[in-house]
């Protein structure tokens, strides 16, 4: 779809390429920095655009395969944007006796989306992660960086409403604005 | 504060004793600390009123028993009901005036035990008029367990067990000038932990290379400048007899004397702190808690194997560890302790941070090196091992964080110090991160040779809700399950071996009748295969068809033959796969089916309607009997 216009390369923004070239330079002297260039990209856009790894095998003269294979090898990285908020359940052992299960199911069931996938609002990202190690408190979840543990299912249940709540809100508030 | 601590709320604590602080209501400075280990409590507060004060731990707080704490202990010297964490300290005698009497029932029934008696001491307290002077007091936590009303009395930390009404009148008694210890009574067993790892753990401002200093940081490095050659720091470790804490136990000596051996021009070391197995957050806290230990313990490796260039893997999903890291990492640069000419001696050595992706196999030395290298995860064939050829095709020595925490202290203190705790295979101490069903999840740290038993039930306070133990793992995805039939087996690195588990990194979970092992198996092998980097074919191709046939003995579908083939495929695992990662998957398999085979053949038996209503009482977190 994307080649009968043009390359996600070219569709590439200006700030986009100086944040790569930038980061490039802070880490040209060292070697093995790939992975570290790549953590950089996506702790600032959230994930790692397909033109980025594009511009960066141009810069570096590394193949787009190489990056690739790092990309899709690596749980951490993702090649998709993520949803505006995050919630990553703990699916550590200690939180998976504990009834991460239900967390998950309950979560899944309100979003009306499995796991490792965005709501079509892009409102909500839903993942599960190995272990956080708050193991004391399982069974956590992370939501936008912030880790609650002790969940019930009502407790999940009232994240997600809140959540929704201040969209609401806010985009009303845009709205007659 | 480390991240567990955060995650329960310690942000808006400090942030509370702060603005108190700009107010001019609290005179005391706040300092922030990693973890001191006792997650069940978190957030914890310590309270150090005056210089002469002993200092009060406060568990559980929120922003309410924070302003609590500020106005009444605070301010008027008053301790507070329900929050206190007991010092491990037991007393042996009264060195002074009793002010305080902590009560708590450790016994696991609900009632109102505890209160009935702080009501009685205090009556008694005032027939003698002390009841303004002796302030009696609920605790949170104790350290004892299933030894009835514990009391202990402070400054002295003389502590009682199995206290009785009728044993009041005598504790009142103690209380007074001519008091004496109630040797009847008297808790005067020691705590059985040995804090050597987690020494400085929060006790002091992780972010502060002074206090790093303060507390003995870096006295390790200075001795061993001073001592001479780097071949000493090596014999003294070899002396002690310290092996890895990742998992495997090689000797850190000996694996320092071969990377030192080998010829090269440059020589690198790794800290391998990406901490993989679920249920494991040792390495986090220690990291997050006194990361200047670790960093002086990558400087000494590093100095020992002669070293230029030092890597700490940390996992990027430990954000606040990375931070804390990077910090240590540009102090210690600030002050000479890293960069060249270190303190004079004219070797030059720096360190940096790298990050993992979240990769379990990268836990795996070969496939670390890979992935700072750039390159995607695989494990290589060994050998060469890395301290031949590593990364760059250079020697290097890739250490664990805990073991690394523990050099520092070694090369302080001797060697003799070190291997005085432990037994005679595996010296010296080994912390543990106890979840699961256990009362008080938590760091633990004890010397090598500690019974799991006590670990489970001394230290952790025991099971959950009173429910009974079925097995504890050990290990994470690469170990086994002890069942409490061997519980009295002491940890170490033989001991676990022989049980079909693995001591691993130190996760300890612990699993209550509820628990299905079929189900917890499947999880773990689950993980495995999901990790599984797929260059081999035993790892990847039976770690998979081993999990198909586990999924069907799980839908009641299963038969005999099926366990027969899972058998024969561990066998094959273990032997061929390339890395640790499926030489270990099929432990978790092997062990239950040792201990634990009649419940997969209740689920051969029992077919899909038994199958459906484990699956029903496990979703329900019941037994097999109330889910019916």
């Amino acid at each position: 779809m994307q080649t009968a216009t043009k390359s996600p390369l070219e569709d590439l923004d200006t700030e986009m390429r100086a944040e790569i070239r930038h980061c490039l330079d802070k880490w040209k002297e060292k070697d093995g920095n790939l992975i570290m260039i790549l953590h950089e990209i996506q702790n600032r856009h959230g994930y790692v655009p397909r033109g980025a790894s594009l511009f960066l095998a141009q810069e570096t003269g590394v193949a787009v395969a190489r990056i690739y294979e790092v990309l899709t090898f690596y749980h951490y990285f993702r090649l998709v944007p993520p949803g505006k908020h995050n919630l990553t359940v703990c699916n550590g052992t200690a939180c998976y006796l504990k009834g991460s299960g239900r967390v998950l199911g309950e979560l899944e069931r309100r979003l009306g989306i499995s796991e490792g996938k965005t709501t079509s609002d892009r409102l909500f990202h839903l993942e599960t992660v190995r272990c956080i190690g708050y193991c004391a408190m399982a069974p956590a979840m992370v939501v936008d960086g912030k880790a609650m543990g002790k969940l019930t299912t009502d407790d999940v249940a009232s994240v997600v409403e809140k959540i929704r709540k201040r969209e609401e809100g806010e985009s009303n508030g845009q709205s007659r604005n | 504060m480390d991240s567990g601590g955060i995650a329960a709320g310690a942000e808006d604590v400090v942030s509370f004793f702060r603005e108190c602080g700009e107010r001019g209501e609290v005179a005391l400075p706040v300092v922030r600390t990693g973890s001191y280990g006792y997650a069940f409590a978190d957030p914890l507060v310590e309270v150090k009123n005056a210089a002469a004060d002993p200092p009060v731990l406060y568990g559980l707080v929120d922003k309410a028993v924070a302003a609590r704490i500020v106005e009444e202990h605070i301010g008027q010297g008053r301790l507070i009901n329900d929050h206190i964490v007991a010092s491990r300290i037991r007393g042996l005698a009264l060195d002074g005036p009793t002010t305080a009497i902590l009560v708590k029932d450790t016994s696991q029934e609900d009632g109102d035990k505890t209160k009935f008696l702080q009501a009685s001491i205090l009556d008694e307290l005032k027939n003698r008029d002390y009841g303004d002077r002796i302030q009696v007091v609920r605790a949170l936590d104790m350290g004892i367990y299933q030894e009835g009303v514990v009391v202990q009395l402070l400054p002295s930390c003389v502590t009682y067990t199995n206290v009785l009404s009728r044993d009041i009148a005598r504790i009142v008694d103690g209380c007074g000038p001519s008091g004496a210890v109630l040797n009847d009574l008297l808790h005067s067993r020691p705590d059985t932990q040995v804090r050597i790892v987690l020494r400085n753990c929060g006790k002091m401002d992780p972010e502060s290379l002074n206090a790093a200093i303060a507390h003995g940081g870096y006295e390790g490095l200075v001795r061993a400048f001073t001592d001479g050659k780097p071949e000493a720091v090596i014999e003294t470790i070899q002396a002690s007899g310290l092996r890895g804490r990742g998992g495997a136990g090689f000797p850190t000596g000996l694996k320092w004397k071969l990377t030192r051996a080998s010829e090269a021009d440059h020589r690198f070391v790794i800290c391998n702190a990406d901490e993989g197995d679920p249920g494991a957050f040792m390495d986090r806290s220690i990291l997050e808690g006194d990361p200047h230990a670790v960093l002086e313990g990558l400087i000494l490796a590093a100095y020992a194997i002669g070293a230029d260039k030092g890597f700490f893997y940390i996992r990027a999903e430990y954000p606040l560890a990375v931070k804390r890291v990077e910090l240590a990492l540009t102090q210690a640069r600030e002050h000479g302790l890293l960069g060249r000419d270190i303190l004079g001696s004219g070797w030059n050595f720096d360190a940096e941070v790298r990050l993992g992706a979240g990769a379990f196999v990268c836990g795996e030395e070969t496939a670390l090196i890979a992935s700072i290298e750039g390159r995607r995860g695989s494990p290589e064939p060994r050998p060469p091992y890395p301290s031949v050829s590593g990364l760059w095709g250079k020697p290097t020595c890739i250490n664990n964080v805990e073991t690394l925490a523990a050099v520092p202290w070694i090369v302080a203190h001797g060697a003799d110090a070190y291997a005085r705790y432990g037994t005679g295979e595996s010296k010296g101490t080994k912390v543990f991160a106890v979840t699961g069903k256990v009362r008080n999840s938590q760091l633990v740290e004890v010397p090598m040779g500690t019974p799991v038993r006590e670990i489970i039930y001394d230290i952790c306070g025991g099971m959950q809700d009173n429910l009974d133990l079925k097995g504890v793992q050990t290990g994470g995805p690469s170990g086994g399950i002890i069942p409490e039939s061997r519980l009295d087996t002491p940890v170490a690195y033989e001991s676990l071996q022989a049980l079909g588990s693995i001591m691993g990194s130190g996760g300890m979970l612990a699993m209550n009748e509820n628990d299905c092992m079929v189900d917890v198996v499947s999880f773990y092998l689950k993980f495995c295969v999901d990790e599984s980097c797929g260059k081999c074919a035993p790892c990847r191709i039976g770690g998979y068809q081993m999990l198909q046939l586990l999924l069907k003995i799980g839908r009641g579908r299963g038969s005999l033959e099926d366990l027969e083939q899972i058998e024969r495929i561990c066998k094959t695992m273990q032997c061929a796969s390339l890395c640790g990662l499926g030489q270990t998957a099929p432990n978790p398999v092997l062990s239950t089916l040792r201990f634990f085979k009649e419940e997969y053949l209740a689920y051969i038996e029992g077919g899909a309607s038994y199958a459906r209503k484990r699956k029903r009482a496990l979703s329900e977190g019941k037994s097999l009997k109330e889910a019916g």
